[in-house]
């Protein structure tokens, strides 16, 4: 259960290209994912971030340009795209981690049940593991798709948008449920849109159907950055929590009748 | 008093176990056991892949194959064999042409075999078991059929065994299936292959028009009260051999068509369960439908 913390990058990328057969979808991307490191990946839709996890997947060739994924990758996907009316347990759902671990005939046995119900306990649902997948609350739900990851051994994790949808305790949970995560030594990219939310990683990729920069947050996001990640103009408006609300408006706004 | 009871109690056994000892009868019951089996297990995973209309398909793009083996007199199985052969070529052959698709080349090509089949059914040379090809003929099966259907059978079930996990990953979440091990298109061409031979098992029993009714009507009622893939696959089963037993009870006294009793007692039996279902949890039942709808495909 334990990622090795001492290990060197988990992935890297370097003038990374790619394209679903047609035109360029994504192009002159390069990173590096260390060991602890939580990385929000941050774009409009359509910007890039699902290729990306899919190149690092190798579901989709790049290209142009390296990639070096040197680490087990387990996806979180939002999981309003699993069935929620699937019949399977919490368990169950954590359990189909062990599926590339074991031989594909083969049942997970008592030792695979226990690895789940570990990586249950580590996300704080060990109590609701027989509780139905699709009758949990967002945020569990989330939670129980991580513990899969975790069951997968997956010391790199690619999180689709994870705190869409989640009320502030979900949120909070989740997001020192990642710290905990990375404390132990794996790397997380955490996908999103929001710009806030990007803020609170140890680096930020922001992409739109290219690299615009990768960095710390504080000194990346700046105004110029955002911009060119929206492709608009940003609206600062007085008030809030940290002073003041960022809203980017669209390109060509004014043109909308 | 006593004698009374002991007479009517008797004469009920005698109605229940009567039909039994003919081995018509035997044979049917131990037919529609097989086509429990397979449709309990495979059932399950064709409602849950939302599989249904294509097993149907199958089911009807079959028939040409079915009525040319009744002319010709050959072993109904090879014919079905065939015509799903064919049809599932010629679906992938059409289906490869960008301006047909995948969806307009199953619905012509489906349509088209089902009427040549009915164009070779009713040909001056129509074949002697023509109801049977449309309706089965569950009183009719052979010890021999049933030699075969058991082998087909135990192959559908010892492959869904091992694939087991495979299809539960990928009908859970197709996005991310590749990412835990698992193989989207070795999951839906082993599924399609495994629905086109049970359909072969069941066609014998139930006909081209009736064999969704054991695939599909057991599964989708388990589904209603189960809440684990192995619980809704045993009850499946179960509830596929019930209403085979209660479909040859009517048949036997009420001189019915055995296989659409069959059918017909699948149908009830779901609709039981749905109202019993209804009526002690609305809101459950409720909630379960708009999760339904809001699954992705």
């Amino acid at each position: 259960m334990t990622a090795d913390a001492s290990n060197g990058v988990l992935a890297e990328a370097s003038g990374l290209s790619a394209s679903y057969g047609g035109p360029v979808v994504l192009e002159d991307v390069a990173f590096q994912v260390e060991p602890g490191m939580r990385i929000g990946v941050l774009g409009p839709n359509g910007g890039g971030k699902s290729t990306l996890f899919r190149v690092l997947l190798g579901e989709l060739p790049l290209s142009r340009g390296e990639v070096a994924v040197k680490a087990r990758c387990g996806v979180v996907p939002q999981t309003e795209r699993s069935r929620l009316d699937y019949p399977v347990s919490a368990l169950d759902v954590a359990l189909m981690g062990t599926l590339s671990r074991l031989p594909w005939w083969k049942r997970p046995g008592r030792d695979e049940r226990r690895r789940a119900l570990e990586a249950l306990e580590v996300v704080g649902l060990g109590e609701l593991a027989n509780d139905q997948f699709g009758e949990l609350s967002g945020g569990q739900r989330q939670r129980v798709l991580v513990a899969r990851a975790l069951v997968q051994d997956a010391r790199l994790l690619l999180l689709d948008e994870p705190f869409s949808g989640l009320d502030k305790q979900s949120a909070a949970r989740l997001s020192s449920l990642l710290r905990d995560l990375a404390t132990e030594g794996r790397g997380i990219l955490i996908s999103t849109h929001d710009i806030e939310q990007a803020r609170r990683w140890d680096l930020v990729l922001c992409l739109n159907r290219r690299q615009i920069a990768f960095g710390k947050p504080a000194e990346t996001l700046t105004r110029a950055v955002i911009e060119a990640t929206y492709g608009g103009e940003i609206v600062v408006v007085e008030g809030g929590d940290s002073g003041s609300v960022t809203a980017v408006l669209p390109p060509h706004h004014h043109e909308e009748s | 008093m006593l004698l009374f009871a002991d007479e009517a109690s008797s004469s009920i056994w005698r109605l229940l176990f009567e039909p039994w000892t003919h081995g018509i009868m035997q044979r049917a019951l131990a037919e529609v056991a097989l086509l429990g089996l397979v449709g309990g297990a495979l059932g399950c995973w064709i409602v849950l892949y939302e599989l249904s209309y294509s097993a149907e398909s199958l089911a009807h793009a079959m028939f040409p194959g079915l009525v040319v083996a009744a002319l010709w007199g050959l072993p109904l199985m090879l014919g079905a064999g065939l015509g799903v052969t064919i049809a599932a070529v010629t679906i992938a052959l059409f289906g490869r042409i960008p301006e047909i698709g995948r969806d307009t080349s199953v619905s012509v090509v489906i349509s088209a075999l089902f009427g040549l089949g009915v164009v070779l059914a009713f040909s001056p040379a129509s074949p002697p078991r023509l109801q049977e090809l449309l309706f089965g003929d569950i009183l009719g099966v052979s010890t021999v059929d049933l030699v075969r259907g058991a082998s087909i059978t135990v192959l559908v079930l010892a492959v869904s065994v091992l694939l087991h996990r495979q299809l539960l990953v990928v009908g859970f979440d197709r996005t991310t299936a590749r990412s835990l091990g698992a193989s989207p298109t070795l999951v839906d061409v082993t599924l399609l292959v495994l629905v086109a031979l049970t359909t072969i098992v069941a066609v014998q029993g139930l006909g081209n028009l009736l064999v969704v009714a054991v695939l599909v009507g057991p599964s989708a009622t388990a589904r209603l009260t189960t809440r684990r893939i192995s619980s809704m696959m045993a009850l499946a089963a179960f509830l596929a051999f019930v209403a085979g037993t209660l479909g040859l009870y009517l048949s036997y006294y009420a001189g019915t068509a055995a296989g659409a009793s069959i059918a017909g007692a699948t149908v009830v039996l779901y609709l039981l369960v749905f109202i019993a279902q209804g009526a002690t949890s609305p809101n459950e039942s409720l909630s379960k439908d708009v999760l339904q709808t809001r699954s992705p495909k």
